[in-house]
């Protein structure tokens, strides 16, 4: 039992780990949404296609060399140079900053004022087709994303947990990596938010559109900066789980993590975004293994079920939401006729 | 010069109410029916079938369904790919327990079923709405399948964990199976769209139909006016699910033939046919049956222009095809929100005043 204890422990870690990482594609959404009231669906393709731009930018590859290739029947694929990853990470980040002008511009401008189901549906066109030109840009194959962040099992951890319970725990390096990572970004954030001129204006956006606009806040400005900055934080998602992973299109589906996530912390909070990703991550990797484990679920109901992590956070959600409705943190809902 | 409403009197209420008041459009969609009965059929060829027609049939009741629901009630749901795949499961399970009954039997109660599970992850939709409702409906999605997946039951514990549709006859013609005919299979799906195309229009011009409009519309307002939202609500659901369950045995037992529910039921298919519906039209039927007939036309176009004319090779056109469903999709919200269905109803206004607009 006192082992089923330790393995519990060492999942219960390695859910906050995980989380974490969720929290910080949720981030995102929760930005894009306080000043706009975007919902995003396109976040996790941007967390993909920043990926493949780095990776792009580092290896040095030809944009669209499949599309030139196929047509002119030439064979290039690279420049041939290797640029290093703080370079190229500043170069991915000019091509979110004008992939937020772009979509900024042509899109959403046109779309102010529309329901935000419509919106919401105009994202998931946006991240149909930011994949498709991610894909034609880049090729569509997996490639291995190498920015110099520490991966593998710690040591340290495994050797004091060992010498403590006689049982060693598997944190990854990565996972710390990234939690120390997300509580930067998040506090940066939030000092930019409340001590910054931009960020009192982008505040003052969220809060009433109109008001902001008749003291000379530009809308304009702010959506963009905000898509840039959901932009980045979609970079800086992008390059955890492409160390992790291999950058793939299952990245996207990441955005699918995160949803549960918002539903939970609620749409408009960043600590909401943090909260609700710890619950989710330890959620559904304590009911995996307490489902999947025979001594545990085998001895109490008879069964065992595995890979529950695909819905469980879903479920967890849709059931919280009946009782309330706008999520732990979320403004209160008012309707009016 | 078409569309001419003059001397086309209506001298009762039934005329007045009926479901094509002008002549002209009645006579071409008795033609439409005619060639889609008569001619098709004759003309058909397995190639046909299989990339366009039987796709764009199925499809066409799943959109119906989903247009029900979100187009005239207002519910956006994520979780069509699931939907579809509790009919397929549960045609499959009632061709294999009863394999004496005739299949069209079958078809109709897994749309039952599918009506049974609908309501039941619609019950969310009483406390919330907007986007928080659609991705409660992702749970529906991702739960599902994972069921159909994990539990053996709902597979007959086949080692392939698929499912096959075993061969069953409609009047002594094979509909399923590995031996069936192009025209067979064509007529048995036309056969339901048909049906189901009739039962929602009559529906959505009905009393509630308009209950799902108020809903849609405003649903304090519409409570206020003495709509029960909560009746109304699950009504839209279980009526869409019907549809989707139809659709969802269709695709599986004859379209496919064989199912394994992750690769075919996934989030994907939820998409593609939210995405029917927005480029077709929300809120029209007959955007119902463009969205399907665009969406499954223009992988088979972009295919024949791509890959045969061009030479390119086959994954940079399906690249193509994300791009375009993409921009297509943000391009109609924009510029024409009502999609297809409104770019129709505008040219035929033109040609009601043609030749002479003033």
């Amino acid at each position: 039992m006192l082992e089923q204890l330790y393995f519990a422990m060492e999942v219960f870690l390695n859910g906050l780990m995980a989380g974490v990482l969720y929290a910080l594609v949720a981030l995102g959404f929760v930005l894009i949404f306080k000043a706009s009231g975007i919902f995003n669906y396109a976040q996790g393709v941007m967390a993909l296609f920043s990926a493949l731009t780095l990776v792009g930018i580092m290896d040095g590859q030809v944009p669209f060399s499949h599309i030139i290739n196929a047509t002119l029947g030439t064979d290039i694929h690279h420049f041939g140079w290797h640029v290093p990853a703080l370079f190229a990470i500043f170069g991915t980040v000019i091509v979110m900053v004008l992939f937020a002008w772009i979509v900024q511009r042509y899109i959403f401008r046109h779309l102010v004022g529309q329901e935000p189901i419509i919106l919401f549906m105009a994202t998931i066109g946006l991240a149909y087709f930011l994949e498709g030109v991610g894909d034609l840009m880049w090729g569509s194959e997996i490639k291995k994303l190498d920015v110099g962040l520490p991966q593998g099992i710690n040591d340290t951890i495994d050797q004091v947990t060992y010498e403590m319970f006689g049982y060693g725990f598997f944190i990854d390096n990565l996972d710390i990596v990234a939690t120390v990572v997300a509580v930067l970004l998040v506090i940066g954030l939030v000092i930019f938010a409340q001590y910054s001129k931009e960020g009192r204006a982008m505040r003052a956006v969220a809060d009433d559109h109109q008001a902001a606009l008749s003291v000379g806040v530009s809308l304009n400005f702010i959506w963009i900066m905000v898509w840039s900055v959901a932009g980045f934080v979609a970079l800086v998602a992008g390059i955890m789980w492409g160390t992790k992973s291999g950058v793939q299109f299952s990245l996207s589906l990441i955005a699918l993590k995160a949803l549960p996530v918002l539903m939970l912390g609620g749409f408009t909070s960043i600590p909401g975004a943090i909260v609700g990703g710890l619950i989710i991550g330890v959620g559904e990797k304590l009911f995996e293994f307490f489902m999947s484990s025979s001594a545990l679920a085998g001895e109490l109901f008879g069964f065992t079920i595995s890979a529950t992590e695909n819905w469980f956070a879903y479920v967890l959600a849709l059931i919280f939401l009946v009782f309330r409705p706008q999520g732990l943190f979320g403004e209160k809902i008012i309707e009016r006729v | 010069m078409f569309y001419r409403e003059a001397g086309d009197f209506k001298t009762s209420y039934t005329d007045d109410n009926q479901t094509f008041p002008i002549k002209f459009d009645r006579y071409r969609y008795y033609v439409v029916l005619a060639i889609a009965f008569g001619v098709i059929p004759f003309l058909i060829n397995d190639y046909w079938a299989n990339a366009f027609l039987l796709p764009f049939l199925i499809y066409s009741i799943a959109a119906i369904g989903l247009n029900i629901l979100t187009g005239y009630c207002g519910q956006v749901s994520l979780g069509t790919g699931g939907f579809m795949a509790v009919g397929a499961y549960a045609c499959y399970k009632l061709m294999t327990s009863f394999p004496d009954v005739n299949i069209f039997f079958h078809v109709i109660a897994a749309g039952g079923v599918t009506a049974i599970v609908c309501t039941a992850f619609g019950l969310p939709s009483l406390r919330i709405k907007g986007f928080y409702l659609a991705v409660a409906t992702l749970a529906a999605q991702f739960f599902l399948v994972w069921l159909f997946n994990k539990v053996s039951w709902f597979y007959n514990y086949s080692a392939s964990g698929q499912i096959n549709a075993p061969e069953r006859f409609v009047f002594g013609v094979p509909v399923t199976g590995a031996n069936t005919d192009a025209w067979a299979t064509y007529l048995f799906c036309l056969v339901f769209l048909t049906i189901s195309a009739i039962i929602a229009r009559n529906l959505t011009r009905g009393m509630q139909g308009r209950k799902w409009m108020a809903i849609r519309d405003m649903d304090i307002a519409a409570e206020i006016i003495g709509v029960n939202p909560m009746r109304a609500k699950l009504s839209a659901f279980a009526v869409s699910g019907f549809f989707i369950g139809i659709s969802g045995a269709l695709f599986f037992a004859v379209y496919l033939g064989a199912v394994e529910v992750g690769e075919v039921f996934g989030i994907q298919k939820s998409f593609l046919v939210l995405f029917m519906i927005i480029i077709g039209g929300l809120g029209s039927i007959f955007g119902s049956f463009a969205g399907a007939a665009f969406l499954v036309l223009l992988p088979v176009v972009l295919k024949l222009i791509g890959v045969d004319f061009l030479g390119w090779p086959t994954d940079i056109v399906a690249h193509f095809n994300l791009v375009i469903v993409g921009a297509l999709i943000i391009i109609f919200l924009i510029a024409e929100p009502h999609g297809i269905a409104q770019l129709w109803r505008v040219a035929k206004e033109k040609l009601r005043l043609w030749p002479f607009p003033h």
